[in-house]
């Protein structure tokens, strides 16, 4: 049998690039490859990483979600309110996630029923939830929480954080949903031809709402894991975190066109985003610097997906 | 000789149809010479290769005494040949003078367009017609006959002396018509000859010299309009060769399974009522853009109508949206198969199970399995050539494409099926293939719509015919009961025949 060395490159790419900086790290830096800072980097990467999940769904459709980093906002300062308030630990997680599905409901339906571009809808958003945020914080941080609620961004459970735990639960849960179920396989449907969809019976909005909404509750959830991290709601938490989510979807293979990827690879995209910011700060490099490296990867990943694409 | 244009025994074949045989077509300096003939009889296709977008397998073309032989679109324009397709080629948000100078705007000295010299050129070019068109205006905003002005100042401002018209009639209003005429007039006096290619026959006397007939390739007849009437036309256009294997669908029960009553979209349709039985095919007739799929598609619910009622099995149904029909037992087979019908980039089996997810999911999961096992099925009625089920549809050939279309609905098990001009683009034994497949359908009891612009398989293959016009239902026929000539004629407008 001859091994097909294009199919495996055009399946795997990402996580054979992702390996081979992982083994350039451990040879580079002897912390690298320590438990405490793989434990770390995998902590980190799952902030953005359950936002890129649920930013997966909405770019599989064609759509974008740059709203992302201000509905973590708004969902944890109202958590961390709620939090403080005395209203119990579920209650405070179910008005987190309600705050993020609601923007995303709002989001989705301008985007279907008001038929704007996702891009100026979302952009919308990103300004009037962070505005409400500011509103309700009056730009102060809301801080001190109390055992239970800390519990989910710093707990262990058989020696492994919380936070990691719910990101791997997510691309799972993803994972059924885009592969087992109508709304999962209409995703993708939606994203490679609209028109075919509704000309198939399929009314393609309610489904196209619902992929803004899931981005929603991801926000939410990595809102819940930030807060209680951090122990203190930012009014500017998650500023700018829609480039780190949208990079890790596209350098983990996911069109921007719609209708090609998987959470797998935004699996690894996320993974490798965190590994090269942790790998540049082990080394020492500036920031600065920091910055270019990982504008040269999204494009470079891109760009070989691309060239891949045309070799297909 | 001072003929311009001469175009000798052209002759183009595509895959599986020949669209040309041996065609003569010829122009003198300032005359309009009329193309006509059905759906399909070649006329777009002799032009497109006086236009150089196709090439000829066979024939010589000869403009001003010289042969034209490697013919591209570039170098057809640089001869003198303009075409204005019925798809306007304008910017709709560029200015009237841009899009008449795209791509060869006037400069000044540093690169900058200089639009005082643009501007006086459009009211140059513009003088002869008499029209207050500001140049400055919006292409967008100013109606299809402006437009159409604009796509013939274009042609004059490249130095055409042969412009091709492509139904320019069919977007104007009656005045808007007439004065066309008038610029068309002008335009011969002017020297510049015009091929015009159009479907209202009655229009023809009023401004054209010369018409040629086209049936099925072939070329019937050129001569002079003042020797010919409406009728000799006609007689001329219908009569095709028998040359395809038609399926005739069997008898029908008498169950009514679908009746659409008053259907109506402003603009699109007005009051179309009809019934379709169980065991039926209904065939609807007419010409390109007589609104026959777009009547489909208000059915469907792809488009939202101004009024009418859709009945299924005797019962009214709401049909708001596609959803609504689906499950109502609707089915449409869309005409644009790749663009509509097809997600290129997904699995055989993501395609054909698209219409079935919804009855096949226990829990919210998906039950593949069940899918799997009805999707191989029909993968292998139809005789879909693919490796796998998960083989990516765009990497399947043609035919086969077309065939998962046809799966993906074959699978739901509809009550009715609309096919919108289901062999367009087919050859033969493909065609034949799919007369097949809907006399099945039919005789397990479905009700078949059967588009097609194809007199000839649209005489055949259906029980019933209806012939559309502008919108509207003119005319019934049983099978066997019209001639051609009367369905024709009816789809051209014409009315009742005398003869």
């Amino acid at each position: 049998m001859k091994i097909d060395l294009n199919r495996i490159l055009r399946s795997y790419g990402i996580l054979i690039a992702f390996i081979l900086i992982c083994i350039a790290m451990t040879i580079l830096s002897p912390v690298f490859l320590t438990v405490t800072n793989i434990r770390n980097v995998i902590r980190q990467s799952s902030i953005y990483g359950i936002m890129a999940i649920g930013m997966t769904f909405v770019i599989l459709t064609g759509g974008i979600d740059l709203s992302v980093g201000s509905m973590l906002a708004i969902a944890g300062a109202i958590a961390a309110g709620s939090a403080k308030g005395g209203m119990g630990l579920e209650l405070t997680i179910l008005i987190a996630l309600g705050i993020g599905l609601g923007c995303g409901l709002v989001n989705g339906l301008i985007v279907t029923a008001g038929r704007i571009t996702p891009f100026v809808v979302t952009l919308g958003m990103m300004s009037i939830a962070r505005g409400l945020t500011l509103i309700y914080t009056k730009g102060y941080p809301i801080s001190g929480f109390d055992e239970t609620f800390r519990f989910i961004g710093g707990a262990d459970i058989l020696a492994i954080p919380f936070p990691i735990i719910v990101f791997f639960l997510t691309v799972v849960i993803a994972w059924l949903v885009l592969t087992q179920t109508r709304l999962g396989r209409y995703t993708y449907a939606i994203g490679g031809n609209e028109e075919t969809v509704k000309l198939s019976g399929i009314n393609s909005d309610v489904y196209k709402t619902i992929v803004y909404m899931i981005s929603g509750i991801t926000s939410a959830i990595s809102a819940l894991i930030l807060t209680s991290r951090l122990n203190s709601a930012e009014p500017v938490a998650g500023t700018g975190y829609e480039l780190d989510v949208i990079a890790a979807v596209v350098i983990g293979g996911t069109s921007l066109m719609g209708g090609r990827g998987s959470v797998w690879g935004t699996l690894v995209g996320a993974l490798l985003i965190g590994v090269i910011n942790n790998g540049m700060n082990l080394l020492g490099i500036s920031p600065y610097f920091q910055l270019v490296v990982k504008g040269v990867i999204i494009i470079g990943a891109v760009l070989l997906d691309r060239l891949r694409q045309e070799a297909a | 000789m001072n003929t311009l244009l001469r175009m000798v025994g052209i002759s183009k074949s595509f895959p599986g149809v020949t669209a040309l045989s041996k065609v003569d077509f010829d122009l003198e300096p300032g005359e309009v010479h009329a193309l006509v003939g059905e759906n399909g009889a070649g006329k777009s296709t002799l032009m497109k290769i006086l236009a150089g977008v196709y090439r000829a397998d066979e024939g010589e073309i000869w403009l001003k005494d010289r042969r034209i032989t490697a013919a591209d679109p570039r170098a057809m324009i640089d001869a003198g040949v303009s075409v204005i397709y019925q798809e306007l080629n304008l910017v709709p948000y560029l200015s009237v003078a841009e899009n008449i100078f795209l791509g060869r705007e006037p400069r000044r000295a540093g690169g900058l367009i200089d639009w005082q010299a643009m501007r006086a050129e459009v009211v140059k070019l513009l003088a002869p017609f008499k029209l207050s068109l500001d140049p400055r205006a919006r292409v967008g905003a100013i109606g299809p006959a402006y437009q159409q002005v604009v796509e013939i100042a274009k042609a004059l401002s490249l130095k055409a002396d042969i412009i091709v018209m492509d139904e320019p009639t069919a977007p104007l209003t009656g005045s808007e018509v007439d004065r066309l005429f008038e610029i068309i007039r002008g335009l011969k006096a002017g020297g510049v000859s015009i091929a015009y290619i159009s479907h209202r026959l009655e229009e023809l006397h009023e401004v054209a010299d010369r018409v040629t007939v086209l049936r099925d390739g072939q070329r019937m007849i050129t001569a002079p309009l003042s020797s010919l009437t409406v009728d000799d036309i006609i007689r001329n256009m219908v009569g095709r060769q028998l040359t395809e294997q038609y399926i005739r669908a069997g008898a029908p029960s008498a169950e009514e399974v679908l009746r659409v009553e008053g259907l109506t979209r402003q603009g699109v349709c007005t009051d179309v009522t009809f019934h379709l039985h169980r065991g039926e095919i209904l065939g609807f007739a007419g010409l390109v853009g007589a609104g026959r799929t777009e009547i489909m598609q208000l059915i469907y619910g792809y488009r939202r109508k101004d009024a009418g009622k859709v009945f299924v099995n005797g019962r009214e149904v709401k049909i708001r949206r596609t959803r609504d029909a689906v499950k109502s037992g609707i089915a449409l087979i869309p005409e644009e198969r790749k663009k509509q019908g097809l997600i290129l980039g997904l699995s055989v089996l993501d395609n054909s199970a698209l219409t079935i997810f919804d009855l096949h999911t226990r829990a919210g999961f998906i039950r593949w399995r069940d899918i799997r096992k009805l999707v191989r099925q029909m993968v292998s009625n139809l005789g879909i050539k693919t490796p796998s089920l998960g083989q990516t549809v765009r990497n399947l050939s043609g035919g086969n494409q077309q065939k998962v279309v046809l799966s993906k609905w074959f699978v739901r098990r509809c009550e009715v099926y609309i096919f919108d001009e289901p062999t367009r683009g087919i050859d033969v034994g493909a065609k034949v293939e799919i007369y097949k497949l809907m006399e099945s359908l039919a005789a397990g009891g479905a009700g078949i719509i059967m588009v097609s612009s194809d007199l000839l398989e649209v005489m055949n293959v259906p029980n019933r015919i209806v012939v559309v016009y502008d919108g509207r239902i003119v005319k019934e026929f049983n099978r066997g009961d019209a001639s051609e000539e009367e369905v024709i004629s009816y789809a051209l407008g014409l009315g009742a025949k005398s003869s």
